[in-house]
């Protein structure tokens, strides 16, 4: 009751002989660090699946060589795997940019089928005549998918700035409209022969493919690695250099850490509101864009709404948000989902990309915390 | 009830007045701050004791160890009598302390009752609402706290909202309760019943201490006064019939060592900040500037007092262009800068050195460049084509670095590792660096250690020197009285007199003045020395 004794604790008699500190980090960790510690947490996350795999009675390592050789192990199936980290790269960019700006942009998945709704129009409405250059009927299919991505990315983005309209809820519903507005046309107007899709494009709307090079270059055939890659690889490097160089990208990085200090710094938040999830839209759009004139040639709502505007929120997470790094990131990822296709049951790649992505950010907890070991002395 | 004897424990009050509570030599540090030191208070039963300070004088800490939310360092409490060992506010409120913050702990979207009844153990399962809110008029109506209990929280005023918080602490069955600076949110209307009600409780018995940095509402309310300076007390429960506001001004100011800084004589040149008769609100919509003018000219220093919260912040805010007047002028070199925004004023050359320097004046996990840009950025040669200039950028940040002396290992490194010294020297280069012809600086030396606040000095004397007009908001009557060519008083949003500052040791009727000024005296009615009497 009166003043307050050191507790003495009773003593057990076993116990862990270590005992375990947490600190908050004083001094910034060195440069190597924080790729040793996501490292170290994919390496963590591979063996909680591998047991996982063992308790569920396979072989982890027989799966784990089967996922590596089923999305490496050839020409062919890397290049299915890029053909699959292709659409991903596209919606982890959008997401880079918005969440900078710490702007949730949840809606990736209905910009992304909105920009393939876009491009797919150019071609089914049709808006060229048959037989059109490629030259002209892609670059306008590019257009017209950035376009209504943007569209669908302004919608919150406006919601936000003026209405202070939560974009998180706002995005993600966003997607549901998305979904239904395609199934409308492809039910309804551009249904083919009564399925559920629309007819195949013209090959005119087709994006290059390394195989249409195999005449030439024999080593090339059958390999459906389409000309979307290259624009995800430029739209990457041209967002790296937005946001780390860029004016602009700096007021993002600025009001993305502070936005108070932003606005004391004289920058217009509401508008930038709007036009980060315009180009956050855009670049999923392209996405969208990418996969229909590049894979799947067609207006279909299943390949096209697959999910990849989600699978780009955790691929932009695990890059820290550097697009650059999202474009190893997303080729990970992409031979995550092609394993799947392999792998039976195909749920154990989707729940080693659950755990990867568990680990990774739960590691980001020892960036900001050290821990501590210490042996505790042994008391006679 | 006689209990252990403790060390440092010298019973004083008189032995008929029961104590509600007794602290004795409550001593509570914070890294590099001594919030309390050594300090004894007391509540009598059935009275109400007000905490009288200037913002840090450590009135709120003080009181949040005894409602349990702090442990002191050292020291002893008993609460009617007994000694007590709080290890949240929880045991506090079983005690029978209970304290109303500031900032009001009540869920927006739900019921005055729910509110109340939030947290409590009781009633475990079936909860008849209609009960209960019968139950929380009737408490309302005893104290007359009025309010509907059916309310959901969102649709009440502030003033409603902290009876909601009262009745919460009387619900809980507290007989002591501390009010943390309530009429700071209130209207002129609400704190009339917020002081009906408080009578009313005192009448039925319970105490209240009351927390607060103006003198008006003490002398107004109060049986009796402590007031605290600086973690000390100064003056210890003093009876407020038959005290003098001169006299609470003084203990609560107090008279410090003047630094003697290298001010040299200046002429200032023409008027660069001229403000008219300006009207704004604070963040909660209630008036906080009630027309208030005055003038900066280039090469001058000139100081507004006050204690915080009396306009200060709006008036920086306004002048820079982060909040929108209601009315008035504020003009830069002749050309009006009101209701426009930040950018339109940078593009002027205003520099502000902000109140917060973590949450308004830095990002804190950007680098030092990428902070000390944040003004320049815009401009060649940083900008380059919609591009910035990295290189230049870090170069210019590593000639600040060395300039300004930011101790940081290199230029890329974030600054929420910074201290609070190289934190503000972080953002005086930045601001400094741009050539400003007005610097509004806003609390720039609170929390620095001596040798960051003598150049933090320095460099406002430098700017000085160099023509820019200097609006100098502080707290610190030292710092202004030092530095300033003229020295402006503002209280609840008005100005209340200007003094010259002539240099030399300022003389303590000045001191006195001020301090009658900053507690709501205006200039023609203060009364300095021996005619104290007759306020």
């Amino acid at each position: 009751m009166s003043e307050s004794a050191p507790v003495s604790v009773p003593k057990r008699s076993r116990r862990f002989p270590y005992r375990f500190h947490l600190e908050p980090r004083l001094k910034e960790p060195p440069a190597w660090y924080p790729a040793a510690v996501s490292v170290g947490a994919i390496l963590v996350a591979l063996v909680i699946g591998g047991l996982v795999i063992a308790f569920a009675g396979g072989n982890p390592f027989a799966s784990y060589a089967h996922i590596a050789k089923a999305s490496f192990g050839s020409i062919g199936v890397l290049s299915d795997t890029l053909v699959k980290a292709t659409p991903i790269l596209l919606t982890s960019l959008a997401c880079s940019i918005a969440f900078r700006m710490k702007l949730w942009n949840i809606g990736a998945e209905g910009q992304f089928i909105m920009g393939a709704f876009g491009a797919s129009a150019v071609v089914l409405i049709p808006l060229f005549p048959p037989e059109t250059s490629a030259w002209i009927v892609i670059p306008t299919m590019m257009l017209v998918g950035m376009l209504f991505g943007a569209l669908w990315g302004m919608i919150p983005g406006l919601l936000k700035a003026k209405l202070k309209v939560n974009e998180i809820i706002s995005s993600l519903m966003m997607n549901y409209i998305a979904v239904s507005w395609i199934n409308y046309w492809i039910f309804a107007v551009w249904t083919e022969g009564g399925f559920q899709m629309s007819k195949v494009f013209p090959d005119y709307a087709w994006l290059p493919r390394l195989l249409d090079y195999a005449e030439q270059i024999p080593f090339l055939r059958g390999l459906t690695t389409h000309a979307g890659l290259l624009l995800g690889i430029v739209a990457a490097v041209i967002l790296w250099l937005v946001i780390y160089r860029s004016r602009w990208g700096y007021e993002i990085r600025l009001i993305g850490d502070n936005a108070q200090a932003a606005e004391y710094a004289g920058i217009n938040i509401t508008r930038n509101t709007v036009l980060v999830l315009v180009v956050s839209g855009a670049l999923a759009g392209l996405g969208g864009m990418s996969e229909v004139a590049g894979t799947v040639h067609r207006l279909q709502t299943s390949p096209i709404a697959a999910g990849y505007g989600f699978t780009g929120i955790i691929v932009a997470w695990l890059a820290k948000l550097n697009p650059l790094v999202a474009i190893l990131v997303s080729i990970l990822f992409g031979a995550l989902l092609l394993a799947g296709r392999e792998i039976q049951p195909s749920g154990i790649p989707k729940m080693i990309q659950g755990i990867i992505l568990v680990c990774l950010i739960g590691s980001d907890f020892l960036m900001r915390y050290r821990l501590r070991i210490e042996r505790i002395a042994e008391e006679a | 009830m006689n209990t252990a004897q403790l060390p440092g424990s010298t019973p004083s009050a008189p032995q008929s007045v029961p104590l509600m509570v007794e602290m004795r030599a409550i001593c509570k540090n914070f890294p590099g701050v001594i919030a309390n030191d050594h300090v004894d208070f007391d509540v009598r039963n059935g009275e109400i004791h007000a905490l009288l300070g200037e913002n840090g004088a450590g009135k709120s800490t003080l009181m949040n160890v005894l409602a349990g939310l702090y442990k002191p360092e050292s020291g002893v409490i008993k609460i009617k009598g007994k000694v007590v060992n709080f290890n949240s506010p929880r045991d506090a409120i079983h005690a029978g302390i209970g304290m109303i913050h500031q900032h009001f702990m009540l869920v927006p979207s739900q019921t005055v009752t729910e509110n109340i009844l939030l947290g409590l153990e009781k009633p475990r399962f079936h909860l008849n609402l209609r009960e209960f809110d019968r139950i929380v008029f009737e408490l309302g109506e005893r104290f007359g706290l009025k309010v509907d209990p059916r309310a959901k929280i969102w649709q009440l005023s502030v003033g409603e909202q902290q009876r909601v918080e009262i009745l919460k602490m009387l619900y809980r069955g507290a007989d002591i309760l501390i009010m943390d600076e309530p009429t700071a949110v209130l209207a002129p209307q609400e704190i009339e019943d917020l002081f009906a009600t408080l009578r009313a409780m005192v009448a039925e018995g319970k105490s209240i201490i009351f927390i607060s940095h103006k003198l008006q509402e003490v002398m107004a309310i109060a049986d009796r006064v402590t007031v605290l300076r600086k973690g000390k007390v100064t003056a210890s429960g003093l009876d407020a019939h038959s005290t003098t506001r001169q006299e609470l001004a003084k203990q609560m100011v107090g008279r410090d060592v003047i630094f003697h800084l290298d001010k040299q004589p200046k002429k200032p040149g023409q008027v660069v900040l001229s403000i008219h008769d300006l009207h704004a609100d604070n963040d909660k919509g209630l008036p906080a500037l009630n027309g208030v003018s005055l003038d900066v000219r280039a090469g001058e220093i000139v100081g507004l007092a006050g204690v915080a919260g009396n306009g200060q912040r709006e008036l920086a805010q306004t002048i820079t262009g982060m909040r929108k007047c209601k009315s008035g002028r504020v003009e830069l070199n002749g050309e009006s800068v009101a209701n426009r925004s930040a950018l339109f004023g940078i593009l002027r050359g205003v520099a502000h050195i902000p109140e917060d320097r973590t949450h308004v004046g830095t990002a804190p996990n950007l680098s030092v460049t990428d902070n000390v840009i944040m003004k320049q950025y815009r401009q060649p040669p940083l900008d380059n084509h919609g591009f910035l200039n990295m290189s230049l950028a870090t170069k210019f940040a590593s000639k600040l670095k060395t300039e300004y002396d930011i101790m940081v290992p290199t230029v890329e490194t974030p600054v929420r590792l910074l201290s609070g010294g190289n934190l503000q020297r972080v953002i005086l280069a930045r601001e400094i660096s741009g050539r400003p012809s007005l610097l509004v600086a806003v609390q720039p030396t609170r929390g620095l250690d001596v040798g960051a606040i003598e150049s933090v000095h320095r460099l406002l004397l430098e700017q000085r020197a160099s023509d820019a007009a200097i609006l100098l908001i502080s707290e610190e009557l030292e710092e202004l009285l030092s530095l300033s060519d003229r020295v402006f008083v503002i209280y609840e949003g008005r100005i209340m007199g200007e003094v010259k500052i002539e240099s030399g040791e300022p003389a303590p009727e000045l001191i006195e003045m001020i301090g009658q000024m900053m507690t709501g005296t205006p200039l023609e009615k203060v009364h300095v020395g021996k005619a104290e009497k007759h306020v």
